[in-house]
Order: C-alpha cells, then structure tokens, then sequence
C-alpha cells in the first residue's frame, strides 16, 4: 500500500474544515489535504438555503451554500488540496488515515489530523417513538436533502417533532412549497430552537407551537396515516387521557444532532457523554495528541459563523502541535447547569473562551468561572436559553492554581 | 395464468425457501408464491437470529428432533450458502436455587434430546465468558450459534433461483380449487392470476391456517404472539460476545427476554411475548419497550438510551392460544397432493432444512423423485468491504470502483454492494429490501446519510418515477412527486 | 398598546417589549440596538421578510438551483412571490449572484442564484 505523508489532514470540508484549512494556509501551511465524503465541498450548507447565515463574521445574511462558497472560492485560490468522494473509513492513534475513493484507497501518514466530521441526526429509533413502521417518517435534514437537493416532495400533510432549529426552518419551507404543515410539537416546555425561527418559520405561517406534548403513537401499515400527541409531565412522560389524533402523512423529526465522532473514537479519543464529541483542551486538541476537532463534530453549534471561528482558533496550536511546542493542558473542567461545556481540560497558561449552552431557560442568570473558592470570571446573562450557546473568557493571569476549574450558571 | 408448475409452495419465508431449494434437488418445476412484495415480510426476518441447540423443546416433539438436526447440520448449509455463521455458545442465567433447579431439569432435557455440550457453569465461568452479564450460574451450550436471519433466507432464495425455482412475489393466494382428472391436481388463484400444480406445500407462517383451510384440512387456527426488539448500537456489541438467557418462563410461550448479540455487532433485546389479533401489526408499544430494557437490564446492566438504534417486532405463529401458552408441536403432515405445515414458529429458523428435508420425503412417498445432476448447492455472497483489510479493499476498489463509493457511512456499506442488492437475483426493489440484502441504513444514523442516494439507485436502476419509490411493502410510497415541476427536464 | 416581540433581524433574537400607539413607538425596551427598534417600527407598518426557495435549472448537474431576494418583502406578498419564482428556469451553467428575477413584484428586491449548478456533462 502506497503510504502519503501529509503535514496535516482534514476530514471533513464542510464550514469547519474549509476554515481551519484556509486559516492554516495562512499562517504558512502547505502540505494540507482536506477528504470530503461528499461529491463537493460546503457540507450540510449545501442544503441550507434559507438564508441568516454570515451575519456576524460577514454583516450579510446569506444562505448557507453561499456562505460555504466564499470559503470554498478562498481555498481554491490558495490551491488548498481538497479530495471529494473520499470516505474516512480509518483513523489511526498513529494519525494513519485511509480514505475510500472510487480512484482507489488513500492512506495517509499525518502529523496532524483536524476533524471536522459535523454531526448526525437524532432518528426515531433513538427516541423509540411507538407505533407502525410507515414510509413518511423522515428527519429534518432528510427531507430538506429531498426538497433541496433531489426536487422530491417528502409529502403533503406533515406533523413536525421537535423545535429544532431545521424542523421550524422545515415548517417553513413544505408549507413555501405547497404542504400543509399542521403543528410543531415540543416535548419540552420551551422550544428548543432559536426564538427568530420560532417567529419567522412558525408565527408568520401560522402554524402551531405546541410545548410539552410528545408524539406516543405512529399509526399506519404502508404509508403514515395520523400519529398520536400526547402531553408530558414535567418529567417529559406522556399523560394518560390527554391522547390526541392527527391525521398526517409525513412526520418529521427534529430531535436533536449528534456530533458524528465513530472516527474519533476509532483513533482513541475520549469523548465527552456531555457534548457526545472530543474531550479537548482550550487549544482544541483530543486526547490524543496531534488530533484537533472543531465544530459540530465536537459540539453543536447555533450559528456556522463560529463554526468558522472555532476551527480558525486551532490553527496556531496546529502549528505548535507540528513544532512540538504545544503544551499540556492538565486542569480539568466541569460545568454545573450547563450543557455542553467545552473545553474539558486547560493548561492554565492561557486565555481560555469557554463555549457552553444553558441546562434549561431561565432570566437573571450569573455565570461564574471558578477555582477552587476563587471567582476568575463573571459575567450575567439576562436570557439563558439551550438553544443559544454563551461565551465566557478568562485571561491567562487569572488562573491561580492547578486545582480543577468549575463553570456554574445559576439564576436568581 | 402465470404457468404451471410440479410444485407450488406458498410462503418465501425461511421454510418456503428452504422447501423450495431442497424440492430444486430433483427433477421438478417449483414456483414459490409470496404475498410480500419481496421477501423478508414475515416471522423469518424479525427474530433472534440465534441457531438453538434444542434444549428448550419436550423430548419425543418434531421441534425437539428437528432443532437438534438442524443445528449439526448447519455448517454444512453456511459453507455451501456462504453466510455468516458464529458457533458463540450461549448461557441461560439463573441467580436462586429454583433457577438452577429449573436449569438442571433444561440441561437433562436437552441431553435427552440428544443436543451436545451442555455444562452446568458457576458464576466466575460466567463471568469468564461473558464479563458484562450478570448471573450466579448458567447453563452454557456450546452448540448455540448466531446467523444473519436476512443472510440466510436471501441466500436459500438465490440458491434455489439459481437451480430453476421462479419466485412469484405480491402473490397472495385468494382460492385453492381441487381439480379432477387432468394432470394438474390443483388450480391456486391470486386474485386475477390463476396457477395450476400438482403439489401444494403450506409454508405460509402466519397464514398457514387459512391455507390449510383452503386446502380443505380444517381446525388449525393460528395465535400470533408478537415479540417486540431493541437494537442497540455497535458499542455494546464487544461486551456481549454471546447470546444470554434468563430462565424461560415455560407458560408464556417466550424464551424470555433475552440479549443477542447479532452476527453483524449489534445486541439485540427481546421478545416480549404478547397475544394480538392483528397477524400483521408489527406495532412497538411503550410499555413493552419499558420492559424490554427493564427485564433485559437485569441480566446485561450496561443499557442506555442513547445505545438505541431501533425497535422493531415479530409476530409468532403459534398453535396454542393465550389461555393455554407453551408451545404446541411444528405440524408437518402429508395430505393429498400437499404438504401442510403449520405453527412452525421458533425453533423453525433452526429446524428449515430438515423440516424441508421431511417435505420432499413426504412428496417421495407418493411420487418416485428423480435427482436433478445440474443441482449446485452453493451459492456466494456478494463480497462485503466493511470486514476486509487494507490491502484486500485498495484490489476491490481496483477492480470495482463502485467499492471506493461509501454510501452507508455506519456500516461501511459501498455503492458496489447496493448495485448488488438491485441488480442480484431477486433484487431490491424498495428501500427496505436493499437494507436486508446488504445492511445499508442499518446503522445509528439509520439512513440519514445513505437514504437519499439509495433512493436515487433505486430510481436510476429500476427506472422508476418518484412517485414509485417504496420504502417497503405495496402502498408504503415515499414521496409525492417534485418540489417543482422540471418534466421537460427528464 | 404593549407588545413583546422577537426580532429577527439577527440570530440574538432580543426580546422587545413596546408599548405602541398605531404606528409609534411610545416605549421600547429589550432591543440590544438600533436595529430592534427598526424591526418594531416595521413590524408595526407592514411586516418585511426574505424567503428562499429553488428555480429548476435545465441540464445542470442539480435539478434545481436555491435563490433568495436581495432584500425583504411585505409578508403578505410571500405566497405570490413563491408562485412568481416557481414560474421560471435558468440555463446551466449558473453562479452565485446570478440574478433571476429583476425587482420581484415590482419591489425593490431581485431573485438571485445562491447556489452555482454547473452543466451536465452527456
């Protein structure tokens, strides 16, 4: 087997990877592939059409596949080697990559590895939703490949689980395209979403929110006929007697993203149950040294401009990292009422951003920093939602100790 | 008329197929009528997929004897077939001395029915051979194996097809007519098709009652017993490296809920045994689903939720009602130019080939069978690139570049298999059935990458609109047409 | 009149509460900038959004390309606008940028091409 050395190796050219690329050409990289599974690079932007997209790091609102294009267009300037239709298949601690294309198995030998592999859907089957087994279940992301991608219509009458940001996003565009979206129910007692989806996917369509219901029953032997909603308790299990049919021929899922981490693992990275990705230090690299991971594949974003943040911000360390200079971070981190925290573990020695989502909504909350008794950042949050990630900042001085370290949002 | 045949076997379920490939033995025209719409719509594709030992069947029954068969000959039968086959072992926890009282008793029942290698083995063997299960003690049997149900049926149907058998699928049989004094002995009616044969042999499972019926053998009737699943994720499938059992509750009619590994890595829980009246809802229902994990924690204590990829049920063909439970014997008689076959539910998986075997004895009584010398029992497998190493993958890709295509990311299944799994003999015609033949979809993500090219596939290969696009059986379609119309485009 | 409302115009999404009278914004708060008070102000007078949707493209190697207007229109003309893009098709190739439908209803507002198809090769 012929064997390519590489100084670094992406996988994954979608936001994060096309990012951390051009960042690293930047900063004097030459000897970069990225693999892309796909046939083109741009990753679940390709199918993102709405548009919202870029309003921070470009002060437009673009549609996905256009704010993928202004990296794509970048790297191909740059001449970044970009290989599409190269399926990962392999990681290695050893960062041996292999990659599955139709012109024959790549391996590579890298030196340093990005990953940046985005995430998954949540399907029925992790929900274990009762019922039939009917063709017109799809997930949010399915049925926007079909519409988007494929010009297939999903269906005509739908029903939408969970608030996710792409099952409103969803909503809107079956009832644009001629369906009749007939609700959204959320198992929680807040939508899970972002609140501007709520109003201009849902509230200007008319299509109802319903909090604290759950769908318990899938009727229908070929195609969906109706489903069953129920309300939750505050424990989120179904109510007895508060049973309710809805005649539907699709049903769609919005139920959560799983960053997609079965290479990460392969390499023997430790995963985080919290975040579902890499545990990482403030630098963004794994556990296993010269391993990095950024975006979604490590947790779940709200907005793909600090995707492209994110991956940025592990290019100085990738260097480091092939210098041999980069430190270890030995400080571990825990969060309390938050979810997703990130990173796990710092070295002390830097400015450390900490990348969090609330556990559950609340107003008047205080966000903490600490060591040990000491308080090394705060800052208030008037409006805490899960749906939105926080950011809170400590500067490199303020570390006092090597004792563990503890984010704490409380509300009043 | 779809034509005329020597034999006519009604159910492309695992025994139909394995009815069908021993009856392609000899010099005889055998068609196989299936009401689905491809196979895998039954019993034969919604189980354990575990190849019992047959310590769990009364001495002196046909399953007892036939179970016992079946498993000895196996390897023989996954050689020449090329399917997966694992001789695992299995235990059949018991934690009090009722437990092991009822597991003695097990172990000396299995003995008498002649099934090899049982011990009795203490908790640290227990724990040796299985660290993550719990149990004080357990009846190990060595015999036990675990086998791809999908595989297996899909390669007993290639292999008949490739000896002369037709497949007839959405056929099911509205009306038997006995006919006199012509060649043929039988007129079978499918709705608007009609087919004339000598031979009839009921394979039908679920419907074997009403075929009988037809058949003019009156008086059987038909208990489905749904089993409801989980499968859980790949993750767990290196902490459960052979199936584990509780004691069975003889009076349910289950083996109780149990945890199987899976030929592919997967764990299995299940069956609930539940009585319906529906033969055909194959519904997963809350409470069950809580019990499952429940019952099947108290011997595998390592489930979580986020380990679920998907449930599904099966529905047994019982011959004992809710109000007796147990389990009756398989019927396998002879009537007059037919083969009956009724209530062969679990261990009929194990048991497919000697109960064929039995078939073609029956029909040998009455008529001399003559061999067929271009008979070829073997069939492979089309080649899989998840389970190949580095250097076997870089040749495939080479020869096929199809393989270079990953098209299921979870299972590392390529576009070369898939291609296989339409244009194969009895190919996939819908979504479902490329998951059987080859485990696209089958993983945690469960389509959510490979479902829309596989769509695609099925498009471009079947030459099939949108509109036509199944997901699994008849009127299961996917989609309802273009988001904007582009005909001029097509 | 007291209102809350969610503005849209960026992912923060404020929470505004204004106490309004007809047009006029008598009280506002929640709004984190300029911007929140505009989008009340608008909301009030007649409601402006952008929607995206797909033009088929003829031999391209996509059936369809995604388009978006270059600027907000009244709510209510949504429908009509979907109906008007769905109308027409472009040619592969087709970049980015490439504009579709010039001032969309006779508003100030193009339908471009947000997604390059390029053609399909035979």
């Amino acid at each position: 087997m012929k064997i390519t050395n590489k100084r670094i190796v992406i996988i994954g050219a979608g936001p994060a990877g096309l990012a951390a690329a051009i960042a690293l050409y930047e900063r004097g990289e030459r000897d970069i592939v990225m693999l892309e599974r796909e046939a083109a690079p741009g990753g679940i932007l390709r199918q993102c059409i709405h548009d919202g997209f870029g309003l921070t790091r470009f002060g437009e609102s673009l549609s996905g596949p256009e704010y993928a294009e202004r990296f794509i267009e970048k790297a191909k300037q740059l001449n970044i080697e970009i290989i599409t239709n190269a399926t990962v298949i392999e990681l290695n601690e050893d960062k041996t990559v292999t990659a599955a294309t139709p012109n024959g198995l790549l391996v590579f030998k890298a030196q340093a590895v990005i990953l940046s592999m985005g995430c998954r859907e949540r399907t029925r089957g992790a929900l274990a939703i009762p019922g039939r087994r009917p063709a017109g279940v799809y997930t949010a992301g399915v049925a926007q490949a079909y519409i988007n991608l494929k010009n297939t219509m999903v269906g005509k009458e739908a029903v939408i689980l969970g608030s996710g940001d792409i099952g409103m996003i969803m909503a809107r565009r079956l009832t644009l395209e001629g369906a009749k979206v007939k609700g959204v129910y959320e198992i929680q007692s807040y939508p899970s979403g972002l609140p501007r989806n709520v109003e201009q996917c849902l509230n200007d369509y008319g299509i109802p929110l319903y909090l604290s219901h759950t769908v318990t029953k899938i009727n229908g032997e070929k195609r969906l006929e109706s489903i069953v909603v129920s309300e939750v308790d505050d424990k989120m299990r179904p109510i007895e007697g508060t049973e309710q049919e809805i005649t539907c021929d699709t049903l769609i899922l919005s139920v959560g993203l799983i960053p997609e981490n079965e290479l990460t693992r392969m390499a023997g990275a430790e995963i985080d149950p919290l975040t579902s990705g890499a545990v990482v230090d403030e630098r963004l690299q794994t556990s296993v040294p010269g391993v990095f991971a950024a975006g979604n594949v490590l947790h779940v974003h709200d907005l793909v401009d600090f995707v492209s943040l994110e991956a940025e911000g592990l290019a100085d360390a990738v260097i480091e990292s092939l210098n041999g200079t980069l430190e270890n971070a030995e400080i571990p981190v825990t969060g309390d009422g938050v979810i997703q925290l990130i990173p796990q573990r710092i070295t002390g020695k830097k400015d450390v951003t900490f990348a969090l989502r609330p556990r559950r909504p609340g107003r008047n909350g205080m966000l903490k920093v600490m060591q040990g008794e000491q308080v090394l950042a705060k800052k208030k949050l008037p409006k805490a939602l899960p749906a939105e990630m926080e950011q809170i900042t400590v500067k490199a001085d303020k570390f006092v100790s090597s004792e563990p370290v503890k984010v704490v949002l409380s509300f009043e | 008329m779809v034509c005329n045949c020597d034999v006519l076997v009604v159910g492309a379920g695992v025994v139909g197929c394995a009815v069908a490939r021993e009856l392609a033995r000899y010099k005889l025209n055998v068609a196989v009528a299936e009401k689905n719409n491809d196979l895998f719509g039954g019993t034969s594709a919604r189980n354990s997929g575990v190849l019992h030992a047959g310590f769990n069947n009364t001495p002196g029954t046909l399953m007892a004897k036939l179970c016992v068969e079946g498993n000895a000959g196996f390897d023989k039968v996954a050689e020449e077939l090329d399917i997966p086959l694992k001789r695992t072992g299995k235990i059949v926890v018991g934690f009090d001395e009722e437990d092991r009282k009822r597991l003695i008793a097990l172990k000396e029942q299995g003995e008498k029915n002649g099934v090899p290698g049982l011990s009795m083995i203490d908790h640290d063997e227990v724990k040796k051979l299985a660290p993550c299960v719990e149990g004080e003690f357990a009846l190990f049997s060595a015999s036990t194996a675990i086998l791809d149900p999908f595989q297996y049926v899909l390669a007993l149907a290639e292999n008949a097809v490739k000896n002369g058998v037709e497949f007839f699928f959405s056929h099911p049989v509205t009306a038997i007519e006995k006919l006199s004094g012509e060649e043929a002995n039988w007129s079978v009616t499918f709705g608007e098709d009609t087919m004339r044969c000598r031979w009839i042999v009921n394979a039908a499972g679920l419907f074997a009652d009403k075929i009988s019926d037809m058949l003019g053998k009156t008086g059987y009737t038909i208990y489905p017993c749904r089993g409801e699943y989980f499968i859980l994720d790949k993750r767990l499938g290196d902490m459960l490296p052979l199936p584990a059992y509780p004691v069975p509750n003889i009076r349910t009619g289950g083996l109780g809920i149990h945890l199987t590994p899976t030929s592919d890595g997967n764990v299995l829980i299940g069956p609930s045994t539940e009585y319906i009246d529906d033969r055909g809802d194959y519904s997963a229902t809350r409470k069950t689903m809580d019990m499952l994990v429940e019952d099947g924690s108290r011997i595998f204590p390592h489930i979580r939720r986020e380990h679920y990829i998907r449930n599904f049920s099966g529905i047994r063909p019982k011959l004992t009602g809710p109000d007796k439970g147990g389990y009756n014997d398989f019927v396998i008689e002879p009537l007059e130019n037919a083969v009956n076959l009724v209530g062969i539910e679990s261990p009929g998986l194990t048991a497919s080939v000697p109960i064929a075997r039995m078939v073609v004895n029956m029909i040998g009584e009455k008529e001399k069978l003559v061999e067929n010398p271009d008979f070829d029992p073997i069939r492979r497998r089309f080649a899989t690139f998840h389970d190949k190493d580095t250097q076997t993958r870089a040749e495939m890709i080479e020869k096929d570049p199809n393989y270079g295509e990953i098209i299921c990311r979870c299972e590392t299944i390529t576009k070369a298999e898939i291609l296989n799994a339409i244009r194969g003999p009895l190919g996939a015609k819908t979504v479902t059935g490329v998951k059987y033949r080859c485990r696209s979809t089958m993983g945690r993500c469960q389509g959510g990458y490979c479902q829309t090219r596989i769509t695609e596939m099925l498009m471009s290969e079947l030459g099939l609109t949108r509109e036509e696009v199944l997901y699994a059986q008849e009127g299961s379609n996917m989609f309802t047409g273009r988001v904007i119309d582009d005909e001029d485009n097509q | 009149m007291n209102r809350t409302y969610t503005c849209i115009i960026c992912p923060i999404g404020c929470e505004i509460t204004a106490e309004t009278e007809g047009c006029e914004i008598k009280a506002i708060s929640g709004n984190r900038c300029e911007k929140g008070k505009n989008y009340v102000w608008q909301e009030l007078t007649c409601p402006m959004r952008n929607i995206a949707t797909s033009v088929k493209v003829k031999n391209g190697v996509m059936p369809l390309a995604s388009v978006r207007l270059t600027a907000p229109i009244p709510r209510e003309k949504i429908a009509e606008a979907v109906a008007e893009i769905h109308k027409c098709s472009v040619t592969a190739p087709v970049q980015i940028g490439q504009v579709v439908i010039s001032k969309l209803l006779g508003y100030d507002a193009d339908v471009i091409i947000t997604r390059s198809v390029d053609i399909k090769e035979e």
